[in-house]
């Protein structure tokens, strides 16, 4: 990427000139761009578009999403693209997805309308101000979650999702994660080998699976929120086709928690989601399965990590963030064995 | 003999920087990777002041559950071959040998030491929740 599409005034120019040949404007101004804090793979960068029609100006608040090298498992920009607007035209509280970029900014990206609001965790937490969001937002989740479910497929045949004919998607992103794991991992993890071993052995029954679309990344931080509660659901990066238990469970994992001490983002109560899950037209909860997604969960944010810090070891990035996160790893680790211990 | 400051005291002077100049001086993303680099900091000095210990336990534990062995002296020869002995327990776990009985339990329980360990350096704060 050329150095001088990281100065925000260099890179609001090229961004101007896009937006004018997409939409065919007699000019496009744009003020206010600044990169957003958080994301460790990609970039996110905030910014306002005045676009001049001649006879009517439009004012636009936008959202960049650009890509950074190297990422292990996220969608191609495209492809997450055409399910923000299958998201949006279902009706699911998604960022609009307004242009899909090209090769002017060095880094495939693409531009949906900002949603003024707040994502992070700690602040709704902690904040009075959003004692009210704190209060509404576990049931919120859930229906959140049903409406997600719901999206048809038509049109994104080309997610990532279990391999035709293949039995169980839990197995199959069972596999997935193993693999990825011995492909990135450069210390043994006897936790995480237990860890495996007990989902392998704690399979949930293939019978009874449904199949439909996954968000992937269902959890604080990936929504955001007012004073009064939900507004959005962000992040769309990691979707794909499988068990609609695994976000159900994911917004449990305790690296969500964020300190607070309840399960469910630190908020609330899995009950309460899974209450407003079926109210809101979700399939009725399989408990059991979703507590081993819970276990893979935590497992699959584990690999995650090793992920992240491989990015920073392979010297794609330098990011102090992404060295940092490959200690968070054993956080995991500790959660996995309270969790199979547990069981036994 | 190198000169003081020790390596500890070298990087204390760096966390100093970051938390009381650089952190309330950023905003943004720049403000959040200095918080980053500052834990970073934290991380290393807690290893520095653990690592001969935890390599000694890790070490023992080891020979609980693989076996005793002859332990090397130097320090780059023992960190090879705790992370050789790792290995081999991996492959023990994925060959089914820790899924139930006696050495379960004694896996478990090495296991839980290690990952405690490594929580002790990287984010102790996890351990009391």
């Amino acid at each position: 990427m050329s150095e001088q599409l990281r100065d925000p005034d260099a890179l609001g120019e090229a961004l101007a000139s896009f937006i004018q040949r997409e939409s065919g404007a007699a000019s496009v101004r744009i003020t206010g761009m600044r990169r957003l804090t958080g994301g460790a793979s990609r970039e996110t960068w905030s910014c306002d578009a005045a676009i001049d029609r001649g006879a009517v100006a439009e004012a636009l608040p936008l959202i960049l999403q650009r890509d950074t090298r190297g990422t292990l498992t996220s969608l191609p920009r495209a492809l997450e693209f055409r399910l923000l607007r299958a998201a949006f035209d279902a009706g699911v509280p998604a960022p609009e997805p307004l242009f899909m970029g090209d090769d002017s900014l060095g880094a495939p990206f693409f531009l949906v309308r900002r949603i003024e609001g707040e994502t992070l965790p700690r602040r709704l937490l902690r904040d009075d101000e959003y004692a009210g969001a704190r209060a509404a937002l576990t049931p919120q989740l859930g229906a959140i979650l049903a409406a997600v479910h719901a999206i048809p497929l038509d049109g994104l045949a080309d997610l990532p999702g279990p391999p035709p004919g293949a039995a169980s998607a839990v197995a199959s992103e069972l596999d997935r994660y193993e693999a990825v794991f011995r492909g990135i991992a450069v210390e043994p993890h006897p936790a995480f080998e237990l860890a495996f071993r007990w989902l392998r052995l704690h399979l949930p029954p293939a019978a009874g699976e449904r199949r439909t679309l996954v968000h992937g990344d269902f959890r604080m931080g990936n929504v955001l929120f007012g004073p009064e509660g939900a507004r959005a659901l962000l992040d769309w990066e990691l979707a794909h086709t499988g068990d609609p238990s695994e976000d159900l469970a994911w917004v449990s994992v305790r690296s969500w928690r964020f300190g607070g001490d309840c399960p469910v983002g630190g908020i609330g109560d899995r009950e309460t989601v899974f209450a407003a899950y079926e109210a809101a037209g979700g399939a009725p909860v399989d408990r059991a399965r979703v507590h081993f997604w819970e276990v893979f969960g935590n497992l699959r944010w584990g690999v995650i990590c090793l992920g992240q810090a491989r990015t920073y070891l392979d010297g794609r990035s330098n990011s102090v963030e992404l060295a940092s996160i490959g200690r968070r790893t054993a956080e995991t680790e500790w959660e996995l064995l309270n969790l199979i211990e547990a069981e036994g | 003999m190198h000169d003081r400051p020790t390596v500890d005291e070298l990087l204390r002077a760096v966390e100093a920087l970051l938390d009381e100049q650089l952190v309330p001086a950023l905003e943004g993303a720049r403000k959040y990777n200095a918080r980053v680099a500052s834990n970073v900091i934290k991380i290393a000095r807690r290893e520095l002041q653990h690592y001969e210990r935890q390599a000694d336990e890790e070490w023992r534990g080891l020979d609980i559950v693989l076996g005793a062995a002859a332990r090397p002296a130097a320090p780059a020869a023992l960190r090879e071959a705790i992370r050789a002995r790792n290995e081999e327990l991996a492959q023990r776990i994925r060959d089914g040998d820790a899924d139930a009985g006696d050495f379960r339990r004694l896996v478990l329980a090495h296991v839980r030491d290690t990952v405690h360990a490594k929580l002790e350096v990287a984010n102790p704060g996890w351990l009391e929740g």
